[in-house]
């Protein structure tokens, strides 16, 4: 999962979202220590107090928790991390809804497309 | 402690009457990483050589923790200048003894290992090398000493997008959490997720000084964006 941060959105957020996506999708495992902030600033191409808000804001989810040594580590919460999973799934939902309805589609075409586009696979 | 670097009231004149920056005032902090941004002439060079010592304000003061610019502040501050100053005769290893001698701060080991990243040839003379290549060197020197503040004139300007990245790459893990870089470019959109603030200058004046999370925030927008907006020709 690359480090694009082309959005004009607050790149704290933008990189928020990619620490999460590789916690839910396992590039981060449960118990794990992530990088530290300069590594993974240095990594994204990114400001080192940018990186830092970004995961104390995780932290402050209990995403990631600091360990005394220095450094962090994913937590072990299942739930949590399952959570964080829907959460994301949700906003990409929500998000593509919107697509569609500026494209002009209503709720139960959207479903009918979906359900079309399922077959297929 | 005090600010890092406070300017008030500060005016630069030079011959011919042309005001290059016009009374302006700025206040600058510790441990960030600032781009100095405005259109051709606006007087980020000018500002930058006040900093640096290089030209004596035709009002007004500047002070580097509390001392005015010279021999004092010399010493802790690190200059990339907009064009090279280097004698195209030297290799390129003497210019690193060169640096040695010559500034207390200086790391000769950082600045090796920089080069041999690069796979810059320490035995080549200056004027042998390309344009880019010559820009990286002399990012190399001013990067590889232990300044409070760092004051980068066009840094990226010449360099290939790669090159770029990696230069990039080594401001963000090489400089020391106190110190301050501050980087003029007109190369906004390369540049601008590593900095900390922007300070925007317009004829000789500040326009704004911001942290780029805030603009993003209140605009949403990038500040490349919103540089083009605010000084639409």
């Amino acid at each position: 999962m690359a480090w694009n941060l082309n959005s004009d959105r607050p790149i704290y957020a933008q990189i928020l979202e990619i620490i999460q996506m590789r916690i839910v999708s396992g590039i981060y495992r449960p118990g794990e220590r992530i990088p530290s902030v300069r590594e993974l600033a240095a990594e994204a191409g990114v400001n080192p107090n940018t990186m830092q808000k970004a995961l104390s804001e995780l932290e402050r989810s209990g995403l990631v928790m600091a360990v005394r040594t220095s450094g962090r580590v994913v937590t072990e919460d299942m739930e949590m991390i399952r959570q964080t999973k829907t959460a994301l799934a949700r906003e990409q939902v929500r998000e593509f809804i919107d697509r569609m309805k500026r494209l002009g589609f209503n709720k139960e075409e959207v479903v009918e497309l979906l359900e079309q586009e399922g077959e297929h696979e | 402690m005090s600010e890092l670097v406070e300017i008030r009231g500060l005016t630069k004149v030079y011959e011919k009457k042309k005001t290059a920056l016009d009374n302006l005032n700025l206040t600058i902090g510790r441990g960030r990483i600032i781009g100095l941004l405005g259109p051709n002439g606006s007087g980020k060079t000018t500002l930058i050589k006040l900093i640096s010592g290089l030209l004596v304000p035709t009002q007004g003061e500047i002070l580097i923790n509390g001392n005015h610019p010279g021999a004092m502040t010399k010493a802790q501050v690190s200059y990339l200048p907009e064009r090279t100053y280097l004698q195209a005769g030297m290799k390129v290893k003497n210019l690193v003894d060169f640096f040695a001698d010559f500034y207390e701060d200086f790391n000769p080991e950082r600045a090796r290992g920089l080069l041999a990243n690069l796979r810059i040839d320490e035995g080549a003379r200056l004027k042998t090398l390309s344009k880019g290549t010559k820009e990286k060197v002399q990012l190399i020197m001013v990067m590889s000493r232990q300044a409070q503040l760092y004051l980068l004139d066009e840094p990226i300007a010449g360099v290939d997008p790669a090159a770029r990245d990696y230069i990039l790459k080594t401001i963000i893990t090489n400089y020391n959490p106190e110190a301050t870089v501050i980087v003029s470019t007109h190369l906004i959109s390369d540049i601008e997720n590593i900095l900390d603030e922007v300070i925007f200058i317009r004829d000789g004046r500040i326009m704004l000084q911001d942290t780029v999370e805030s603009i993003r925030e209140r605009k949403g927008k990038s500040v490349d964006a919103y540089f083009r907006e605010v000084f639409v020709c």
